[in-house]
């Protein structure tokens, strides 16, 4: 009992950190219908900037400021002058040209801030709870990661539904020709799309790095679960991604806890294949189109 | 009001519009008829900016189109209903309806859904219901509506008769015409029933082959038996 749910905590933490990311997926996937491998290097990048900044002697909230902040300017220039560019009809050259930026951007992060390992701080406590004499698996930070990624979540909800702006990026999303005929800037809205993306991106970086160490490869993992996690929910849908990331990161928890940690990357491997095969559409695929 | 002077246009190195003049006079209804294939989406295409010409001009009250973005023609009251209606299936009815009013830079008036709902009273039923559940001519009255909220000066209207019961064209017809008489609307209406079309047009404009064949009143169109045959299929 006690086993269960310290297992299910630390799945629902962990499940949090890939819904931040699958989220940031989600979100560039239904802009540009590109999955955005370089995801993972640019909230390594933004995730340098806090270290930086906090090993210079400024506070970790500066830092993690910085870093979203860092996220939001990176993410609007990679799509303004990079992604612009490719050709929306094709569909492998913006897979590639991700892919690219990905190496690129590892190969910066290692000249300017060194490839070996750093250890990253943590705002709050990284040991469980004491209730009596037992241990709950729950960390102060595990609580700040969850209710951090609740505040994204929440504030995208709040932006995409009941703002113009949010109602604009919808649209360019959706359709861009319909959008532009509306007088939407659709280019700004992919500006825009990228750029938030970014920042929910920085931010699973930095939930991911504090308490551990950080080098120029530490987020490539979360790539991998947070596109599982982004399938899962249909790469359309954003709800769609943090309940993906929850049910992967339990799954997960729970393979590690009774099965054996080093099937994790297998299990979500046949989680990723079961979805696919069952359900192609995701788990929260929408009904039909009606056809008229 | 809105003036088409020697336009050509294509695809690579297809020629979709070869040189094509029309006037769209204020407040009349023009038709642009013609068979599938004789470019009527394209002079649209064109006039709104999706398409750049390789040739010609569009001017709308004296301001030349080729100058504008296709993101400003709202603005500047050109208002495009794209064929196969256009409406955003993701969004709700309601959201429909607020980007249409967003497109002109402002915010959407409760006096402008209120006149919106009135002429539409099918979408203040449904205001609320994702788009993708309305039928083609909940559609069809959707993005009209959405279009005027923008109070375009031109309104350009691609086949809006396309794959509807003849009784829900009739009755989006005569949304047009009244919508021309109470506004002053101008309207481009481009469609391949020819017959309904001429109903309500005042002019209409014969395209093949990317070409004009004529362009007249719409009553000597509908008059003159060898042009309905070999054109208008009628
Ligand atoms: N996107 C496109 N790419 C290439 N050719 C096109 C494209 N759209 C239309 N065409 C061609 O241009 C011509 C005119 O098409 P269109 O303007 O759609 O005609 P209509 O609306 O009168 O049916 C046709 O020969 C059509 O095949
Ligand atoms: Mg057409």
């Amino acid at each position: 009992m006690q086993q269960l749910f310290t297992t299910l905590l630390t799945g629902l933490t962990l499940g949090m950190v890939y819904a931040a990311f699958a989220l940031a997926l989600v979100l560039i996937w239904r802009a540009t219908r590109i999955v955005n491998f370089a995801q993972a290097p640019m909230a390594m990048l933004t995730t340098y900037v806090a270290l930086v900044l906090i090993e210079a002697g400024y506070s970790y909230w500066l830092g993690f400021a910085a870093a979203l902040l860092s996220g939001l300017v990176l993410g609007a220039l990679v799509e303004r002058f990079v992604i612009r560019y490719v050709d929306p009809r094709s569909e492998i050259n913006p897979v590639i040209l991700t892919l690219g930026l990905f190496i690129v951007l590892h190969a910066l992060a290692a000249l300017v801030f060194g490839a070996r390992y750093r250890s990253f701080p943590a705002p709050f406590g990284l040991r469980g709870f004491q209730v009596g004499d037992t241990t709950i698996a729950l960390t102060g930070f595990g609580i700040f990661t969850i209710l951090s990624v609740l505040a994204v979540v929440v504030l995208l909800v709040l932006l995409f539904r009941y703002t113009d702006v949010g109602l604009k990026m919808r649209a360019s999303a959706f359709n861009q020709e319909v959008a532009r005929l509306l007088g939407v800037r659709v280019g700004r809205m992919l500006t825009l799309g990228w750029a938030l993306a970014a920042v929910v991106g920085s931010l699973s970086g930095l939930l991911i790095a504090g308490g551990g160490l950080v080098h120029p490869s530490f987020m490539d993992g979360v790539v991998v679960y947070g596109f599982v996690a982004a399938v899962l929910g249909g790469l359309d849908s954003p709800v769609g991604a943090v309940a993906g990331g929850l049910i992967l990161g339990l799954s997960l928890s729970l393979v590690s806890g009774y099965v054996g940690s080093q099937l994790v990357s297998l299990a979500a491997l046949a989680i990723l294949m079961a979805v696919l095969l069952v359900r192609p559409g995701g788990l929260f695929a929408r009904v039909r189109e009606r056809r008229v | 009001m809105l003036s088409v002077r020697d336009l050509t246009a294509g695809y690579g190195a297809v020629t979709a519009l070869d040189g094509v003049s029309f006037d769209a006079a204020e407040g009349e209804i023009t038709a642009v008829l013609g068979a599938n294939g004789a470019g009527k989406s394209t002079l649209l295409r064109t006039i709104s900016g999706l398409v750049r010409p390789s040739r010609g001009s569009v001017t709308l009250a004296g301001l030349d189109l080729g100058t504008v973005p296709v993101e400003g023609m709202a603005a500047v009251g050109l208002a495009h209903v794209p064929e196969g209606r256009g409406v955003i299936t993701e969004l709700t009815v309601e959201e429909n309806l607020r980007l249409g009013a967003l497109g002109r830079g402002g915010r959407v008036g409760a006096a402008d859904l209120e006149r919106a709902y009135s002429l539409f009273p099918i979408l203040a039923q449904r205001y609320r219901a994702s788009a993708h559940v309305l039928s083609g001519g909940e559609r069809q009255m959707l993005v009209i509506a959405r279009a005027l909220l923008a109070r375009p000066r031109v309104l350009l209207l691609d086949e809006p008769s396309l794959g509807l019961a003849p009784r829900i064209v009739v009755q989006i017809f005569e949304l047009v015409q009244t919508l021309v008489r109470a506004d002053g609307l101008t309207v481009v209406l481009v469609e391949q029933n020819a017959r309904s079309a001429l109903s309500i047009a005042n002019r209409g404009v014969v395209l093949n082959l990317g070409r004009v064949v004529v362009s007249d009143e719409a009553a000597a169109l509908a008059g003159n038996e060898r042009l309905r045959h070999a054109y208008l299929g009628f």
